[in-house]
């Protein structure tokens, strides 16, 4: 998992039945040097929010036990977070 | 699994809901020299390691839900464990024929 924000989102009407009533929100990691990618959203993130991101096959897990096809999805949206880089 | 150091914290009140109660640190992962290299990231903390530990973090998805035993959750690292001590013999750079 890593943090990041959400820069955008993307419609698509003919896709997989398995995405069907999902968000797809497109996520940059604020580390700046990753490239952003395209998630599901799980709780609800708005632009701009600073979330928490799942990758892999894991991240369809968040969606249990209804079977979506996906390797990234939104879990969280930060409050806080402080991080002092050695 | 990788070496890694305790960076710092997330704090999430609004997440996924199996979460509830879990700990999420950033780690930011070391060579064997205990130098920092790659990109932090965040993991799930499951040995209550505080801030600056040296840790033990299992970035294959499966393991890292089985380690939270919370069932299927989107889990994909998660701390393991603590390190006290790391050992380890340099590569040895004389002789061609060994790798790394």
């Amino acid at each position: 998992m890593n943090v990041g924000r959400v820069a955008g989102n993307l419609v698509s009407t003919v896709k997989d039945p398995g995405l069907e009533g999902h968000r797809i929100l497109l996520v940059r990691p604020l580390n700046g040097r990753e490239k952003p990618f395209w998630a599901l959203d799980a709780v609800g993130a708005g632009a701009g929010e600073v979330v928490l991101y799942c990758r892999q096959r894991e991240a369809s897990y968040a969606f249990h036990p209804d079977f979506v096809p996906c390797d990234a999805c939104v879990v969280g949206i930060v409050d806080e977070l402080d991080e002092v880089l050695p | 699994m990788k070496l890694a150091r305790v960076v710092g914290t997330v704090v999430a009140t609004q997440k996924f809901p199996k979460y509830e109660g879990l700990k999420f640190l950033q780690v930011q992962p070391l060579d064997l020299e205990k130098q920092p290299r790659g990109l932090p990231f965040t993991a799930i903390d499951m040995v209550d390691a505080g801030e600056g530990d040296d840790v033990l973090v299992c970035l294959e998805g499966q393991s890292a839900v089985d380690a939270v035993g919370l069932g299927e959750n989107p889990v994909d690292a998660v701390i393991m464990g603590v390190v006290d001590a790391v050992q380890f013999v340099p590569p040895r750079r004389d002789n061609p024929w060994t790798r790394g």
